[in-house]
């Protein structure tokens, strides 16, 4: 039985960790995840999970308390944000390194200077080379479902990595929607017992975790890892398709709206997504074969299945809510245009970035950049890389 | 050292599944300087054995009785704790 609500992001993802009740969760506040922790830690002092919650004094530190509680064989989540998880960094590759499985929600927000409290994804896009399998949102309900999925990906025997789940700040994490939930039983029985494979507590066995390797042994523990990150690519499709036999929302890499006969393709993340599949539906009542590719897994990046179902695209256009100031487009631009290159398919992609620091994004963008396509068919002329709805 | 595994024999993760195996580490191939310990200038006042970092001031009936050049890494810390009146280590550079 599943009922529906009223749910922010923030709650959803509350809701998620109060039905998987996590041994540790330790965490700083910062907006806009801050939410997340507040109801949380009404469940804690409630009574309504056994969560040990650990209350630190920075990011570092709280990531440095779910490594040491994942290490000694708890179910750990925390969640964090934008200089949160800047402050994390040189942690998130400890966590990924040593094996760890624990889930962070990212509650995506833009990184300084100038300060922002708003909506980008440069936060979770700096973490995206630190080992971390990384899992975008675009609604409450994906990010209430994608934290339910994630602990079974992350305690995977051959996968043991760390999750982090994405969703967009205040556009979803403050915003009320309709969001279907399941029975605590239900969560429960779905992911099962925590059976950690190795634990620092283990007095009858004790191992030495975090010791320092040199570069006669480094590198072969970085292989471990990316195969443990190609191990997920199949784990999460699995998890994904007993999740929606179970409960009826069936999950994989990524959603293709319209993409079947699909000749302009739009490929964009999380919240957007729902703007651009709008502007979509509009049009094809005008007759425009457009579609939409909505990555859901960003790492493991899905090249071959995403490459696959672009192959009558006659036209990509890539949008990044996230710059890579250098870069030849946005680090979805790069990541699908690598895609095309191996599956040598030449279609024009081009790379816009849009929505920094939570700049609007409205329908009349995404019509305008459809008229740059449409012009670009005639005249074979258009923009490889610009920006969205930017002053000059 | 023994001969070097490939990543799908090592444990993940990086750990050391044998407690307590740094001792078959032999750190003293670090060593570029040399403590030398004099029997007969020896005090046996103890602030080697007190001060050594990496326990390798040796002792035998409860007395010093030399370094343990397996794992000494040559720190001199010994050599500068030692008393002056006694000056029973030397640092001396290691032969490469
Ligand atoms: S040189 Fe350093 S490591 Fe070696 S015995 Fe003296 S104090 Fe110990
Ligand atoms: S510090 Fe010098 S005198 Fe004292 S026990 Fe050590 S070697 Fe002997």
């Amino acid at each position: 039985m599943q009922k529906f609500d009223a749910f922010t992001g923030n709650l959803a993802v509350a809701t998620a960790m109060k039905q998987v009740n996590p041994d540790v969760c330790a965490a700083y506040p910062i907006t806009p995840s801050t939410d997340i922790m507040m109801i949380f830690s009404d469940f804690v002092a409630n009574g309504e999970v056994n969560t040990e919650l650990v209350t630190v004094e920075s990011e570092h530190s709280a990531m440095s308390a779910c490594i040491g509680a994942a290490l000694a064989g708890g179910r750990v989540m925390t969640a964090t944000s934008s200089a949160g998880l800047a402050y994390m960094w040189e942690l998130l590759g400890v966590a990924s390194g040593l094996r760890c499985s624990m889930i962070m929600t990212c509650v995506n927000r833009a990184l300084s200077a100038p300060l922002n409290i708003h909506c980008d994804h440069s936060d979770a896009m700096g973490a995206r080379d630190t080992g971390w399998i990384q899992i975008f949102s675009e609604n409450a309900q994906e990010a209430y479902d994608n934290i339910i999925q994630a602990v079974r990906i992350t305690e995977h025997r051959d996968v043991r990595l760390p999750v982090m789940v994405c969703l967009d700040g205040f556009i979803i994490s403050h915003s009320y929607e309709k969001m279907q939930y399941m029975e605590d039983k239900d969560v429960k029985d779905f992911i099962g017992e925590f059976k950690p494979y190795r634990s620092l507590l283990n007095v009858d066995k004790p191992e030495t975790f975090g010791a320092m390797v040199l570069p006669n042994y480094y590198m072969e523990f970085k292989r471990q890892v990316r195969e443990g990150m190609e191990n997920a690519r199949q784990v999460i499709l699995e998890i994904g398709k007993e999740f929606g036999d179970k409960f009826g929302r069936y999950y994989s890499y990524f959603e293709e709206y319209m993409l079947e006969d699909a000749e302009v393709v739009f490929v964009v993340m999380s919240s957007a997504a729902g703007t651009v599949k709008h502007v979509v539906n509009n049009l094809r009542k005008r007759g425009v074969k457009a579609g939409v590719l909505k990555p859901r897994v960003f790492r493991p990046f899905p090249h071959v299945e995403a490459s696959r179902v672009l192959r009558n695209a006659k036209f990509i256009c890539v949008l990044d809510r996230a710059e890579t100031f250098g870069g030849e487009g946005g680090p979805l631009y790069l990541e699908i245009k690598s895609a095309l290159q191996t599956d040598k398919n030449n279609v024009p992609v081009v790379s816009r970035i849009f929505g920094l620091g939570q700049r609007d994004f409205l329908p009349i963008h995404v019509e305008n950049l459809y008229e740059e396509i449409e012009a670009f068919f005639k005249t074979g002329k258009i923009k490889m890389f610009d920006y969205v709805n930017v002053r000059e | 050292m023994s001969e070097l595994k490939g990543w799908k024999e090592i444990p993940e993760g990086a750990v050391i599944e044998d407690a307590g195996n740094s001792q078959e580490y032999k750190t003293g191939t670090w060593r570029s300087f040399r403590p030398i310990w004099y029997e007969e200038r020896c005090i046996q006042c103890y602030r080697c054995w007190t001060f050594c970092p990496d326990s390798s001031i040796l002792i035998k009936d409860g007395k010093v009785a030399g370094i343990n050049y397996d794992y000494c890494k040559g720190c001199g810390i010994c050599a500068h704790e030692c008393p002056k009146k006694a000056n029973a280590i030397e640092m001396v550079p290691e032969r490469t």
